[in-house]
Parts: C-alpha cells; sequence; structure tokens
C-alpha cells in the first residue's frame, strides 16, 4: 500500500450564519490524482482553502496531517513551503507582466536589492518546456489564451517544487484540447511522482484522470470512490453528489391559479462587454405567466446572470439581440431605471457587492429603487420613508434593532431580507431572484421561501436562478436548464429529479 | 458609561474642536475669544466653508476630489476684478457672469469625470494647471485691486445698528430669535415624531442638545454684536450651509449622492443615473467655486494672479477633519463646517501664538493624518465587532 501524503481528520469550518464544513475527511496517498467533486456550495472550494492556509489555522476544527505531520498554516506562504500549491479557477496572473515576471512573482530569483533576470528568464523558459508550452518566457501574459495561462499556473507551481497540487476547475474556461492537454499533462506529472487534488465538474474528465474520487455534499464527506478497482459510471457520481433527502425544507404552497404570460424572451443573444465575440448568453428563449415560480439551474458560469441581468435593462453585456415582451407587448428597456418602472426587477446574488448600501441604514436602502413614491418634488418624506421601511421589516420579520440601523451590521439572512424588501417596494410585476438563499442559514432560508409564496400568491411572477437543486425542486413549477451559455432543457414540477438535471448539465459539457 | 462612551464617539470631532479652542484661548490669554477676533474667524474662512462644501459632495460619490478649485476661484476672482475694475460694469451682471462661468467650468470637468471617466484626479489635476493659467493670462501677471465700495459691502459690511447704542442691539435680537425659532421648531418636531409613535430621544438629552445650541448662538451673537455686529458674510455661509445640509439631508438627488458613494453598483442597479450624480457634484463644485472667488475679492480688495493657491487643499482637509470617508459615501454638511472651523481656530491661533509659520504647516499635517486615521480606524473596528 501506497503511504498517505495528506490527511485531512474532522475539519469543520463555520462561516457566520452556516457551517461550510462538517467533519471533512480526506485521505491522499502519494502519487495518486484525486478528485474532488460536489454542486455548488459543497464545500470543495473551501476544503482546498483551509489545506493552503487561506483560512488560518484556528478559524477552522480538526487536523492536517501532511507528510505524517501536524500543519498548522498561518497563509499561504506556510503551506507552499511545504510544496502545497494551489491553482485557483480564477487565474492570478497580472496581465501586463511577462511570463517570466509572473512565474517569480513573490518567489524572485537573486537577491531583494536585485533580480536576477537572467536566471529568471532560463528558468522559466525551462518550466515552460516541461508543460509544453511553446512560448517565450517574455512574452506578456495578456498576449495568450485562457489555455495557455493555465498551463503559466502550473509552471509557476513547478517553480515552487510543488509536491501537492491542488487545481480548482482547472478546465472551466477551456476548449476541450486544451482540455485534454492539461489532463494529460496531470497524468504525465503523476508518473514522475506528482500527487494532485483536482476539482472538477466535468465527470468524463474526473473518469478519465482520476485514481480516487470523493464525493462532497453540503460541507460534509459522502464516499470516497476508487477508480482503479470500481468501474465507477457517471450515474453513480451524480447520486452521491445530489442523493439527499427532501423533508419539509419548503413550506406548501396553496394552489394558485397560473394565469397569463407577463415575461416572454425569445432568441436572446448577449455578448461579453469586454471580451468581445464571445457569446455569454447563446439564443435563449424562455417565459413566466403570472403566479409562477420558475427557476433556472445550472453551474457557476452557466450565464444564468448574465442573461438575468441583460433582461434587466440591459444592466450587462454588449449587442443584445432578441424580442422580449411584457404582458404580451414588446418592450425596449435600455436601462434599469426603465426596467423598474415597468415593474420588471432583478435581485442580485451578491446582496453586499452590489445590491445593498452597507454604510446607510434599512430605511434608505428599503426605498433607494423607487424614490418616488417617498418624496413631493424631489423632498424625502422622512415620516412616510420610515413608516414604508418599518412596514416591510415587520411583514418579512427582519430582525434589527431599529430601521435606523445600519445594513452592514445586519446577519446576511437579514441583509436578505432588506434586499428583498427594497425590490419589493418598487412595486414590481416581474422579479428576478438571484440565488435568494446564498449563504444563509436555514431558519431565513425558509422564512424567504415563504416570502417567495406571498408574492406569486399576490399575482406575482418569480424568476429564480439557484445553484441549489433542491431548492429549485421544492420551490419552482418549472425549471430551465442552462449550461454553457444555452439553455439546454426545461422540465415541468412532476417530471424534475436531481438526476435529470444535473444528468442533462453533464450531458452537454464542453467535455462529454 | 457605555452611553457616554457612545455620544463621545458620536461627537468626537465636537469635542476636539472645545478642546483646541480652550487650548488656545488659555494659550492667547483670551484673545482668540475676543469679538473682533472672533469677527476675524469668521470672514478668515468664509472660503473654506464654501468650497468645502462643495467639495464634501465630490467625495460623497466615492472619494473624488477637485484639485482645481484654488486655480478657479483665481480665475474667477480675475474676471471679477477685470469686470467690476476695469471695465467698471454693473456688479450683478459681473457676479452673474462669473457664476456662470464657475457653471461651465463644473460642467467641462463633470463632463470629463462623469461621462468618459477620465479619473477625478487626474481631470482635476489638469484644471489646476489650465485655470491658473488662463488667470494669469487675463490678469498678464499683474493684480487688480480697488473695488468699488458698493460691491465691497455685499460681503464685508455687518447688519445695521438700528438702535445706536454701544452693541449692535440688532444682531442680538437675531441670535435671540433664530434660538427662538430653532426651539420650537424642534419640540413641534418632536411632539409630531412622538404623536405618531416614533422614538425619540431621552427629554433629558433633548433638553440638554438645545440648551448647549442655544447658548453658543446666543454667545456667538453677543460677542458679535459687541464688535461691529453680524457680518453679512456670516448671513452668506448660513444660507449656503442650510441650503446643503437640506439638499444632502432631506432631497432624493442628495441620497443618490450617499448612495452612489455607499456601493455605486447597487445604485445603478437600483435605477439610478450615475453618471448624472457625479457630473452634477462636479457642477456644482464650479458653482461654489465662483461664489467663493467673489467672497475672496471682497475680502482681499484685489485680484491677485496668485490667489487660491492650496485652497483646495483646506477645502479637502475640512473634509476629512469632519468626518467625510475619503471611500465616498459618507460624510455630513455639518461635519465639514465643525471641520472648517477647526482648522480656522488652528490657523488663527497658532497666528496669534506666533507660531512660527512653517511649524504650523506641520501641525495642519499632523492634524489630518491623525483625523482621517481615527476615522479608518474607528470604522475597522465596528466592521470586526
Amino acid at each position: 500500500m501506497a503511504t498517505i501524503l495528506l490527511e485531512m481528520k474532522n475539519i469543520t469550518k463555520r462561516f457566520p450564519g452556516v457551517k461550510a464544513l462538517d467533519n471533512v475527511n480526506l485521505q491522499v496517498e502519494e502519487g495518486e490524482i484525486h478528485a474532488l467533486v460536489g454542486e455548488n456550495g459543497a464545500g470543495k472550494s473551501t476544503l482546498m482553502n483551509v489545506l493552503s492556509g487561506i483560512y488560518p489555522h484556528g478559524s477552522y476544527e480538526g487536523e492536517i496531517l501532511y507528510q505524517n505531520e501536524e500543519c498548522k498554516f498561518g497563509e499561504i506562504r506556510d503551506s507552499e513551503r511545504k510544496g502545497i500549491v494551489i491553482i485557483h479557477q480564477e487565474l492570478a496572473l497580472v496581465p501586463y507582466m511577462t511570463i517570466g515576471e509572473n512565474m517569480f512573482l513573490g518567489n524572485e530569483q537573486g537577491s531583494v536589492a536585485r533580480i536576477n533576470w537572467e536566471d529568471t528568464y532560463r528558468k522559466s523558459n525551462e518550466l515552460l518546456q516541461t508543460v509544453g508550452l511553446r512560448e517565450s518566457s517574455r512574452t506578456l501574459i495578456k498576449d495568450i489564451g485562457v489555455g495557455k495561462q493555465q498551463l503559466v499556473e502550473i509552471a509557476k507551481a513547478l517553480a515552487k517544487n510543488v509536491k501537492l497540487l491542488i487545481l480548482d476547475e482547472p478546465t472551466a474556461s477551456l476548449n476541450e484540447a486544451d482540455s485534454r492537454k492539461l489532463l494529460d499533462l496531470l497524468l504525465q506529472f503523476k508518473k514522475e511522482g506528482l500527487t494532485s487534488i483536482i476539482i472538477s465538474h466535468k465527470l468524463n474528465e474526473i473518469s478519465y484522470v482520476a485514481d480516487k474520487i470523493t464525493i462532497l455534499r453540503d460541507g460534509a464527506t459522502i464516499e470516497t470512490l476508487n477508480n482503479k478497482t470500481d468501474v465507477i459510471g457517471e450515474e453513480r457520481i451524480i447520486r452521491g453528489m445530489v442523493g439527499r433527502t427532501m423533508t419539509d425544507r419548503f413550506p406548501k404552497r396553496e394552489d394558485i391559479q397560473i394565469k397569463e404570460t407577463s415575461l416572454e424572451v425569445k432568441n436572446w443573444t448577449v455578448f461579453h462587454p469586454t471580451y468581445s465575440g464571445r457569446k455569454v448568453v447563446d439564443n435563449v428563449s424562455l417565459h413566466i405567466r403570472k403566479g409562477e415560480v420558475v427557476g433556472i439551474a445550472g453551474l457557476m458560469g452557466a450565464g444564468r446572470t448574465e442573461l438575468a441581468l441583460s433582461i434587466f435593462g440591459k444592466s450587462f453585456g454588449e449587442n443584445i439581440t432578441g424580442t422580449l415582451l411584457l404582458h404580451g407587448k414588446e418592450a425596449k428597456l435600455n436601462n434599469s431605471r426603465q426596467a423598474i418602472d415597468k415593474g420588471l426587477v432583478y435581485i442580485t446574488e451578491d446582496r453586499k457587492g452590489d445590491g445593498l448600501v452597507l454604510t446607510n441604514p434599512i430605511r434608505v436602502n428599503t426605498t433607494l429603487a423607487k424614490m418616488e413614491k417617498v418624496s413631493h418634488h424631489g423632498v424625502i418624506d422622512k415620516q412616510a420613508e420610515m413608516t414604508a421601511a418599518n412596514d416591510y421589516a415587520q411583514r418579512l420579520r427582519t430582525k434589527c434593532t431599529s430601521t435606523e440601523q445600519m445594513v452592514g451590521n445586519l446577519s446576511g439572512g437579514n441583509q436578505q431580507k432588506v434586499l428583498i424588501s427594497k425590490w419589493m417596494f418598487a412595486d414590481p410585476e416581474i422579479m428576478i431572484l438571484d440565488e435568494p438563499t446564498r449563504g444563509i442559514d436555514v431558519g431565513a432560508k425558509y422564512e424567504i421561501y415563504c416570502i417567495i409564496n406571498q408574492l406569486v400568491k399576490d399575482g406575482k411572477s418569480i424568476l429564480m436562478i439557484s445553484s441549489e437543486l433542491p431548492e429549485l425542486l421544492g420551490m419552482c413549477d418549472r425549471i430551465y436548464i442552462m449550461n454553457e451559455s444555452k439553455m439546454v432543457g426545461e422540465v415541468s414540477r412532476e417530471e424534475a429529479t436531481q438526476e435529470l438535471i444535473m444528468g442533462q448539465i453533464l450531458k452537454t459539457s464542453k467535455g462529454a | 458609561m457605555d452611553k457616554a462612551k457612545e455620544i463621545l464617539k458620536k461627537n468626537t470631532m465636537i469635542f476636539a474642536l472645545i478642546i483646541v479652542t480652550i487650548f488656545f484661548a488659555w494659550q492667547t490669554g483670551g484673545t482668540l475669544l475676543v469679538p473682533q477676533n472672533v469677527t476675524n474667524l469668521i470672514s478668515q474662512n468664509g472660503y473654506v466653508v464654501i468650497l468645502a462644501t462643495g467639495m464634501l459632495l465630490c467625495i460623497l460619490t466615492g472619494g473624488n476630489i477637485d484639485l482645481s478649485i484654488g486655480s478657479v476661484v483665481a480665475l474667477v476672482g480675475a474676471l471679477a476684478g477685470t469686470l467690476i475694475v476695469n471695465k467698471g460694469m454693473n456688479i450683478w451682471v459681473s457676479i452673474i457672469i462669473c457664476l456662470v462661468v464657475g457653471l461651465i467650468i463644473g460642467a467641462i470637468h463633470g463632463y470629463w469625470i462623469a461621462y468618459l471617466r477620465i479619473p477625478a484626479f487626474i481631470v482635476t489635476l489638469a484644471g489646476m494647471l489650465l485655470w491658473r493659467g488662463v488667470a494669469l493670462m487675463i490678469l498678464n501677471g499683474m493684480t487688480i485691486s480697488s473695488f468699488p465700495s458698493h460691491y465691497l459691502n455685499l460681503f464685508n459690511s455687518y447688519v445695521p445698528d438700528v438702535f445706536a447704542g454701544q452693541m449692535n442691539i440688532l444682531s442680538l435680537v437675531i441670535g435671540i430669535l433664530i434660538c427662538i425659532i430653532y426651539i420650537i421648531v424642534q419640540f413641534v418636531s418632536r411632539m409630531n415624531r412622538k404623536k405618531k409613535g416614533y422614538q425619540v430621544e431621552t427629554l433629558f438629552a433633548f433638553v440638554i442638545k438645545i440648551i448647549i445650541l442655544s447658548a453658543v448662538v446666543i454667545a456667538l451673537s453677543y460677542s458679535l454684536a459687541s464688535h461691529k455686529g453680524i457680518p453679512f458674510i456670516l448671513i452668506i455661509l448660513a444660507v449656503i450651509v442650510s441650503i446643503y445640509a437640506y439638499f444632502t439631508t432631506r432631497t432624493v438627488p442628495g441620497r443618490y449622492l450617499y448612495a452612489m458613494g455607499g456601493n455605486e453598483k447597487a445604485a445603478k442597479l437600483s435605477g439610478i443615473n450615475t453618471n448624472k450624480v457625479l457630473f452634477f457634484a462636479y457642477l456644482n463644485m464650479g458653482f461654489l467655486s465662483a461664489v467663493a472667488a467673489l467672497v475672496c475679492v471682497a475680502r482681499f480688495n484685489s485680484a491677485a494672479p496668485t490667489a487660491g493657491t492650496n485652497y483646495e487643499l483646506d477645502a479637502i482637509g475640512a473634509c476629512y477633519i469632519g468626518g467625510a470617508s475619503a471611500y465616498g459615501g459618507i460624510g455630513t454638511v455639518p461635519g465639514v463646517v465643525i471641520g472648517a472651523i477647526f482648522m480656522g481656530v488652528l490657523n488663527n491661533g497658532m497666528s496669534i501664538m506666533g507660531v512660527d509659520n512653517n511649524m504650523q504647516k506641520v501641525v495642519k499635517g499632523t492634524v489630518l493624518l491623525a483625523a482621517v486615521t481615527f476615522d479608518v480606524l474607528s470604522k475597522k473596528r465596528s466592521k470586526t465587532a
């Protein structure tokens, strides 16, 4: 039996309001490729951040044994010194520096007072050869493609004398040929004794390279499968990823009559604003009716948020083409103001980043999207504003000392309620909710679901984007499935299962 | 104890101002607070209050500053001198022309900053060089002096003494009237809030607040009355400060300034045209720079090519000392006024004490750094708490 290189024992990591990891165990043998799979939010990245010291020792519970030594990493440098290198999904390269400068960034050759550029570029070129990248190390990062940048990251890891390489979704933004090249490179390094952990959603790739597969779900380890001894089908992995029991985590919705179509989008195509030519939404059509909750399932980066933002007054993307019909009539919404005035609102997935003004009190946040309701000729009626804010805080049961409390001081769940209040206050007909329960605890989630039920009862239409399949299954009347910028399926509440949806996504992934 | 701490934390700059005032009053043997010096303090620092109010709006939009205002003050001052003194134009027409020129300069800055999205620092740095050059060209390097008295009187005269006594009784009466109106308004709004069931502060705190503020107003008007009376410039300042205090706290466009500075993405998604908000802030800055220029030429009775040098730094300093956040979204007009007075007392006090001019700069720099450090650290603490 091979020696164990890494063992993570009973790792528990808490964030305010949520347990991201709950007694997770992971064993990695020397010289193997170990795959880590799970849904979005299952805790894969969190686990790797614990391992690499991004979350320092003391901020989590449990033990990390590496080469039979207990490790207490305070920062990334500590883990890198031991040869553990993590390559994140979003590449950490400086675009206006050369490949060589990037590879030795933070690890400069020569002395502090004088960088030895000769050495830097010579070593860089050697390492580039090892990873099979035919570029001069003096080329600027911005001038090479994403696939090559990924190889530079790996070369950079090699420069640090890597023993355990962690790759977080390395092929997410690569095309088929580049992905295959990368995976073959990993297999070749394996022969030379390198151990790697790979996080991926593409199951065919995992079956291709992985020796062992550990499945995470809801912050807990479910099982570790051995790819060498057992024949593992994709079905088997999917079942492990999603197979949770559905209890009454979702409030019952009274029978609501679904009426006429309120929003319809036809042949909607959106291009990326900076990478022109890249389609982020590709010929998508969908419709929602009054009194209906419609979900959009998909993996991160499938283009769901981009779709929603582009519908919401073209708040994202360029060269948007397609037809948008509101209540059967074609509508041109050129900015968010026009969308709000027509009763279409978008509730962001990133409440802190682009939803709320954290330095302002609840009252101010509540009324921001529709100030004309509490002002006359531009002068704010503070009393009316307070009444409105208090009213929503009561209806949504927002826990706060008063509506004068700064939003930044509230818990995630209560911030989310303020965000929903803000958009309910704008009197919408159609609400697009993007990840409405991300990062909030189970109790608050239940309350948000109740609010959604109340909204559709009042005749609103809800379009819900979520990465949590059970949530979509529990809440939606219909679910659209989106993958890699395209709509790849639509299922009704009756026929929807997690296996069906996950299967559809994975089947249509480019790698397959 | 906690309550005292909270009051102290909320009003740090007021307490700091009181301490600094007492310190200088003691060090100067009371000279700082003699009526003549109080009048001096007001006319010396009028321009800082006006410029800092405008600067606050820029800073609120996201920590954007305007470096050009000193040069704009020089340019508009030069224009005023040329029109009023050299051309002998009607002063009201001249004033309107000066204000319009200020608006045009503000619009140019605003267009570049808000619509072309060139960083404010760069645009206004360019403006700083550019407008100074234009001012020098207009003045041909010379100083224009001796403005007509009917122009100077607009800014430099005092509330007339109708009762003709030892004191300017009218000034005292005005002070007392302001207090009475203030007290009535406070009580009525308190009763209204109570009736509607809103939270109100305790009666004790409420009364104390009113007593302190009234005492300050009456003491100030008494002091001014025993010199020459309330200066007109103080009335101009009061009007400007009131308008902008109202604008920032009670109007929708004012609210948008805070929202944009607090989180521009959220503001945009809430249907706010953030470009327009940013444009307005700089348009307004141009306007207030022109107002400050008119005040300055009256005070110095001249339009000099070097006028307005470093005024931008005084204004920015007043904002930060007054509690505006260097990242935007936080700051109040009353805070900025306190910041401006603080700087004024510091300058004036050190001058009376005869502190070396170079040393004065050292002290001012240290105070500014301390104020902003305090602001950043206290915010960090409240975040982790």
